[in-house]
């Protein structure tokens, strides 16, 4: 039993992913995730970072291995008690996905509108929010005339707007431009600074030294490393975050 | 929360969990269409018209049977005209003093004879009859319903005063024509039933096919925290729609063919046939069709759409 039981956001044990009958793509994985963190993700193309956060968004059960999110055990969730679960988790996918036949507006209202909010509550959030990503003047356009870095601007927008308890985003950064990245980064590091735990996947280093008390994940080959220690010693946020060039204990 | 609030709020949310109102439009109702609408307005009109040929069978059998129910026949089979007369007379005092009668009509000779006029020809007799001996007819009305026992009764009191008297129910000469008439009902509810089921088949196809063509749609409503209901809703209205607008076009499409064949059957003059317009009710029921096809057509799509989307995490 982790001594942490109870507060950790999400907790893998043993966890392990296979596709088909393929060889597992992720293996052994047992970390845990604890609130008001920021961790980025790490590894070689292939390394199974999208499988993970597929894992830690909900999109995917594993093989075998047992996960816990928010309390409650993922794995035998019956699935009506899915989405509540997931309106907790705001995700950014690295092919933005955004809804082809919505506007900008209307992508970003998504998370709000399935949660139940009218048109008059959502109106004044979403547009602070596009005009945040600097698309207030996109708000009317289709996903399909907006340029990569507007459309992964509307996918973070989206992803963010619902003040998720953990914001899962794969690539944020990799179709804008470095100023644009510092400011997304700058976003998300507001959002953890109000509790939101963020965990990044990412392949580019300079954005790590951007956040300096972020904490790394690394896969590789599937399999998970811990450069900072934070995942054999996680740091609460009420006992200060880890540097992520050394362990928190 | 006041009462007045808490009511609103239920009643709101009652009808956006029917009709889908208020949700966004996750999937654009283009793309779930198609030639939906044209399907349902084809299988309405012909539920319509299968429904309306049931109904107008069945009124002319009900009013048949309402006008023969108590009905008898008595003929006086008599070669001699005198003799067939006095018979007659006697059987008509025996009838009217007869328990259980209510009405009792001598058909007129006129009456006979024009019956029988595109059989055996005009009159050409003497005194202006038939040279072929035609047998009086009685019609007789009882109170009660003329059957087995009943008949033998009234066939028990004429026999003394009428001995060429044969008396029969009016209802057992159309048993074949009801038969017949109940078969075509049957026919006509196992069309509606069968219409029904090809509307449900063509539903669930066209849900299935909305369904992989909007599933990246989908997945991502579901990331996003939406559930099966919500998802399910959005094709429920979509369908719904369709299914209003083709049920109007198939309804005002199936009026006109009614009417048009009404107004061809009103033409023949037959008695039978002519029971057998339609009433008010039957109006109000047929109106109902493109309502329950609209209905029948929700409740598929939502089955068919919960059911597929269980199969996705």
């Amino acid at each position: 039993m982790n001594k942490f039981a109870g507060e950790e956001i999400v907790q893998f044990d043993n966890v392990g992913l296979r596709y088909g009958t393929d060889r597992e793509v992720l293996r052994n994985l047992s970390f845990t995730l604890f609130p008001g963190n920021f961790y980025f993700l790490t590894g070689a193309s292939g390394a199974g970072k999208t499988s993970l956060l597929r894992l830690l968004y909900l999109a995917q059960r594993p093989s075998r291995g047992a996960i816990r999110m928010f309390g409650s055990d993922a794995i035998t969730l019956p699935r009506e008690r899915l989405p509540m679960l997931r309106r907790r988790i705001g995700v950014v996918f690295q092919d933005f996905r955004l809804v082809s036949h919505l506007s900008a507006f209307d992508n970003v209202a998504l998370p709000l509108r399935v949660a139940g909010a009218s048109d008059r509550d959502l109106r004044k959030p979403v547009s602070d929010m596009l005009e945040w990503v600097g698309l207030a003047d996109r708000m009317d356009a289709r996903p399909a005339t907006l340029s990569g870095g507007e459309q992964q601007r509307v996918a973070i927008a989206r992803a963010v707007i619902a003040r998720p308890q953990m914001l899962v985003a794969d690539e944020p950064t990799g179709n804008v431009d470095p100023d644009m990245a510092v400011k997304l980064l700058r976003l998300f590091e507001a959002l953890n600074g109000l509790g939101t735990t963020v965990v990044v996947a990412t392949h580019d280093v300079h954005l790590l030294q951007k956040v300096p008390d972020s904490l790394i994940m690394r896969l590789n080959k599937g399999q998970l490393a811990d450069p900072t220690g934070a995942l054999r010693f996680p740091p609460r946020r009420s006992a200060g975050k880890a540097r992520q060039d050394g362990p928190a204990a | 929360m006041s009462p007045a609030e808490l009511l609103e709020t239920r009643i709101t949310g009652a009808v956006r969990a029917v009709t889908g109102a208020g949700e966004p439009e996750l999937v654009p109702q283009s793309k779930l269409s198609g030639p939906m609408p044209w399907v349902i307005a084809i299988m309405v009109a012909m539920t319509v018209i299968a429904m309306a040929a049931g109904l107008a069978l069945r009124n002319t059998v009900l009013s048949a049977q309402a006008g023969l129910e108590g009905g008898l026949t008595v003929q006086i089979v008599e070669a001699r005209a005198s003799e067939r007369k006095a018979q007659s007379a006697a059987s008509m005092e025996r009838l009217k003093a007869l328990p259980g009668v209510a009405a009792v009509r001598l058909v007129p000779q006129e009456e006979l004879d024009h019956l029988i006029e595109p059989w055996l020809g005009g009159d050409d007799g003497a005194d202006g009859a038939m040279a072929v001996p035609i047998p009086s007819l009685i019609d007789v009305q009882l109170t009660d319903r003329a059957d087995e026992r009943q008949v033998a009764k009234v066939r028990a009191a004429l026999a003394p005063v009428a001995p060429a008297a044969r008396v029969d129910a009016q209802s057992g000469w159309l048993e074949p024509v009801y038969g017949a008439i109940a078969s075509l009902q049957w026919l006509a509810i196992a069309l509606v039933v069968l219409l029904a089921m090809a509307l449900a088949a063509a539903v669930l196809m066209a849900a299935r096919s909305a369904l992989g063509t909007n599933r990246d749609t989908i997945e991502i409503v579901h990331l996003l925290g939406g559930t099966d209901a919500q998802i399910a809703r959005v094709f429920q209205r979509s369908i719904g729609i369709d299914a209003a607008g083709g049920g109007v076009v198939g309804f005002a499409l199936a009026m006109v063919v009614i009417l048009l064949l009404g107004r061809r059957f009103a033409g023949l003059g037959a008695g039978l046939v002519q029971q057998g317009s339609l009433g008010l009710s039957d109006w109000v029921l047929l109106a109902m069709v493109p309502l329950a096809a609209a209905v029948l057509a929700m409740i598929t799509a939502r089955f068919t759409v919960m059911h597929a989307l269980r199969k996705m995490l």
